[in-house]
């Protein structure tokens, strides 16, 4: 019988004490117990830094590759086997900065898996830089000067880039984050999630208090839900243009809502043809099992020489 | 030879007139040099037949064929000419086939010693479009002049037109298939032309059919790999359009559906090589193909596939003029020292360097189950040169291959061992593999140093220990890999000077001996195919025999030169190189060792471009 601990490992966890990292691991692992899957039917990939180390705490087959290389990475595991769950995981710095290329493109290719960032506005392993997204004048404690480089919006790029399912979430709300990880890994298409998290180390601006609001003369909680405003993002016939259009839109204007309030929950959704769903469509055998089940060692090469004579 | 500017379809011209050539039993070699451009710039296609089999290009030309002036004169006129055209090039004795539109005086070519057949290409067009109504349509068959030329030069030449007309009209299927019909009768007129109007000074050299022996194909370097990845069971392939290496995923892909293939065209070649080896963890036999540029961005991809001893990918590096952009439509062996290097830190990896088309679809084959069998990246060191040229060779003999997907687990197995550790200790270095999906498999792998779990350690024993694990498994294979596989050694045992060569020089260096022979200097070649596991000891045996030893490379530091020095302490007497982006053609290895032979030189550069 599947139970929490079927999805933990016995390596010791070298994150700062408070880390959101902690928030995001839990939540994946109960989202795995939760929907069921077997662990070695689940491969977890991660790029470089702090939150990508999470694959060695999580027993599934695990891959931590290069800084910004997530995405080609967890690709070609997923295309050569598309039976697995794939969920690739890593840091703002690694998906949105040396990795922004691979975020975009992966975008336009719909694979049918699920990918989370660790949204902090810092790089935390290297001692507390700013990451893409740290918005355009702040600094963090351990820089020098204030950033005077923009940050960079995930949301509205992964609306712009083509993920068919995108959201926000928190890293220290587990339910929230664990009800919409769900949603993300059911999700037939390429689904994002933007999980705000806090570096009690190196972020002294977006910390706890500050997702709380304890700043604000209202007090009330930066965070809220879109699905508790009557926002709905999903695309219900994505052959109707106008309608895609507008629901793009709207995410994009709600993603660039920040300060005082900042929406969480699903921007964006609509099912439209996976990546391996177009290429089953080309190569039928492989809507069938993946090719890696498949014996294609004995091929007849001869029609393809009888071309050349 | 035929040259004309880019778009002006001298490729099928050369390539129907070699088809026929087979065909009619003869031997072909055939090999196209062109710029970077997509219209408009000179290129020329060179089509050398013999009735014996042939390895090479030679510099002069029996037969020039030219679309445009600049074939004959060059770009002088332009303020940054870049060549003198080829009418210098023709033999004595040769012909050249040209537009009678461009009322050239025969004293305007500067030769007396060659025979100027003027074509008047666009009247023969309009009467062989008339036949089928399309005269009117003329601009939009406009480019068929170059079928007129094909025509007129089987017609000067005296060869069998079925043949070529069979060539031709295979070019055309389907839809296309009433343009084969049109392209035949544009080939008829300048076939007539030519037997018609220049019977009063026939050109001295015909071409006749053979016997036909047994079927012979048409191959160049990107279809033999190609071919090479289906047989050994390649499932995924990755690239980014670059030259000259994308013919070869096109091919592939072309063929997906029949082979069950996935290629996927990727935003840049860091991912390609991640995501190929991302599928060759994740069970999948994996590939990729680029050229130089490409290759620069792989490094990092190659260092975490060489750390986390994936089983793969296989690369095809297809090198050409570098650094940077260099000249990307021209060849160069200049990456072997990177491929050797490239990405920070040490960890194994296999370079095979095969020198024609059928050497690289044996080793494109081997290259998959090197990279199971010892769990790593194997890179394919190739060149434009082999990638472009074809040749005819038999039909590949398959006996005897054999896919070797090296240590894999079942899951019979793993349920066997309820502690299953992905890099295991083991005598050979090589661990037992799992794959993603597998019930009792799972492990984890990563770029930082590891235990055996694939888990992250800074241990100083625990890293020492891997290291020593994943460096032995080139060792490994080099004991495994027969000599034979490695390097060859080419003519007679013994020679008083022996050529050492690699990759795509193979052949002008075979046909070049002949030249050398005839001419009394006897040499023999060995051919290093393996860099990595390199034949240390079968190549200090064979060079500590030899009393005088030249390099020929297309670089310019004689990298190999540097790595058999590093490798067996033993220096080349001279060095053959050429690095103006022209393959070396049998007359310029002739002429490079004589001068090394007989004129004692060290070193000597050649171009004829």
């Amino acid at each position: 019988m599947l139970e929490l601990k079927s999805y933990r490992t016995q390596v010791h966890n070298d994150w700062c004490p408070g880390c959101g990292d902690f928030g995001i691991v839990n939540a994946i692992q109960m989202t795995l117990l939760e929907m069921q899957l077997e662990p070695h039917r689940v491969a977890i990939f991660s790029g470089i830094g702090c939150s990508a180390k999470t694959p060695h705490y999580i027993n599934a087959y695990g891959f931590h590759t290069l800084h910004g290389r997530v995405l080609p990475i967890a690709t070609g595991g997923k295309l050569a086997n598309p039976s697995l769950t794939v969920i690739a995981v890593g840091g703002d710095g690694d998906g949105l900065g040396i990795g922004a290329g691979h975020f975009v493109n992966t975008g336009r290719r719909n694979l049918d898996f699920t990918y989370v960032l660790y949204n902090n506005g810092v790089y935390g392993l290297t001692k507390g830089q700013a990451s893409p997204t740290l918005p355009k004048g702040l600094k963090t404690k351990s820089m020098p000067a204030p950033s005077i480089q923009e940050g960079v919006n995930p949301v509205a790029m992964a609306v712009a880039s083509g993920y068919t399912f995108v959201a926000r979430s928190y890293a220290l709300d587990v339910r929230h984050l664990k009800t919409t990880l769900r949603a993300a890994i059911e999700h037939r298409g390429s689904a994002f999630v933007d999980v705000l998290q806090t570096c009690p180390t190196y972020n002294d601006i977006n910390t706890k208090e500050w997702y709380a609001g304890e700043d604000l003369q209202s007090k009330a909680p930066r965070l809220y839900k879109l699905e508790e405003t009557g926002y709905d993002g999903r695309v219900s016939d994505p052959t109707i243009r106008e309608q895609v259009n507008s629901k793009k839109g709207n995410a994009l204007l709600k993603s660039f809502e920040w300060g005082d309030k900042i929406p969480i929950g699903v921007f964006f959704k609509m099912e439209v043809a996976t990546f391996e769903d177009q290429l089953a469509h080309r190569m039928p055998a492989l809507g069938e099992k993946p090719f890696v089940e498949q014996d294609i060692y004995n091929r007849d090469v001869t029609p393809l020489l009888d071309e050349l004579t | 030879m035929i040259g004309g500017p880019q778009g002006s379809g001298i490729n099928s011209v050369a390539e129907n007139f070699a088809k026929a050539c087979i065909r009619g039993g003869l031997h072909i070699f055939a090999n196209i040099e062109y710029h970077s451009n997509i219209k408009g710039e000179h290129s020329y296609y060179r089509l050398r037949v013999d009735s014996r089999e042939l390895h090479s290009h030679v510099d002069w030309v029996d037969l020039l064929v030219a679309l445009d002036k600049e074939t004959l004169f060059g770009d002088l006129n332009k303020a940054h000419p870049t060549h003198k055209g080829h009418r210098h090039e023709v033999s004595p004795g040769g012909g050249i086939i040209y537009d009678a539109a461009f009322k050239l005086a025969p004293e305007s070519f500067g030769r007396d010693d060659i025979s100027l057949f003027p074509v008047p290409y666009m009247d023969l067009l309009i009467d062989s479009l008339k036949a089928f109504g399309k005269d009117r349509e003329l601009s939009k068959y406009q480019v068929m002049v170059n079928t007129i030329a094909l025509g007129a030069s089987l017609g000067l030449v005296g060869y069998d037109f079925g043949l070529a007309s069979e060539a031709i009209k295979e070019g055309f299927t389907g839809r296309k298939a009433s343009l084969g019909d049109l392209n035949i009768s544009a080939a008829q007129h300048g076939y007539d032309y030519a037997q018609k109007m220049f019977n009063h000074n026939p050109f001295p050299i015909k071409l006749q059919k053979q016997t036909l022996g047994a079927k012979r194909m048409m191959v160049r370097g990107v279809q033999a790999v190609a071919i090479g990845k289906v047989k050994a069971g390649c499932g995924f392939q990755t690239y980014y359009p670059i030259t000259p290496a994308t013919d070869e995923s096109e091919f592939l892909e072309s063929h997906q559906e029949e082979y069950n293939m996935i290629v996927v065209q990727a935003e840049d070649e860091i991912s390609a090589i991640n995501m190929a080896t991302g599928a060759a963890h994740a069970g999948l036999r994996s590939s990729t193909s680029t050229s130089g540029p490409g290759f620069s961005l792989m490094a990092e991809g190659l260092g975490w596939s060489g750390i986390t001893e994936a089983p793969g990918p296989v690369i095809v590096l297809w090198q050409r003029a570098g650094p940077a952009t260099g000249m990307p439509t021209r060849t160069e062996q200049a990456d072997l020292r990177f491929a050797l290097h490239a990405a920070h830190g040490e960890f194994p990896r296999l370079i095979i360097a095969p020198g024609d088309a059928v050497e690289s679809f044996y080793d494109t084959f081997d290259a998959f189950n090197y990279a199971e069998r010892y769990q790593v990246p194997v890179i394919l060191l190739v060149d434009k040169f082999l990638a472009s040229t074809y040749r005819d060779v038999p039909p590949f003999e398959m006996d005897g291959m054999k896919v070797d997907r090296g240590d894999m687990l079942q899951e019979s197995d793993l349920a066997k061992n309820p502690d299953y550790k992905r890099y295991q200790w083991t005598d050979l270095g090589i661990s037992p593999r799992s794959r993603p999906g597998q019930k009792g498999g799972i492990f984890w792998t990563t770029g930082d140093e590891h235990d055996e779990y694939g888990h992250i350690t800074e241990a100083a024993d625990v890293r020492i220990r891997m290291m020593n694990k994943r460096m032995r498994k080139v060792e490994l294979a080099s004991q495994v890999i027969p000599d034979s596989k490695k390097a060859t050694l080419h003519g007679p045992g013994s020679a008083p000077t022996t050529l050492v060569g690699w990759g795509s020089t193979k052949g002008a260096i075979l046909d070049g001996m002949e030249e050398l022979k005839a001419s009394g200097i006897e040499t023999n070649f060995l051919q290093i195919r393996y860099v990595n596991p390199f034949p240390t000891e079968l190549v200090t045996r064979i060079l500590s025999g030899s009393s005088r030893k030249v390099a020929i490379e297309s670089n310019y530091t004689a990298q190999m030169a540097g790595l058999i020095r590093e490798t067996t302490g033993i220096a080349v007497d001279g060095k053959v190189l050429k690095f103006d982006g022209r393959p070396f053609s049998q007359n310029e290895i002739y002429e490079g060792v004589k001068d090394v032979v007989k004129n004692g030189m060290r070193e000597v550069s050649l171009s004829h471009a």
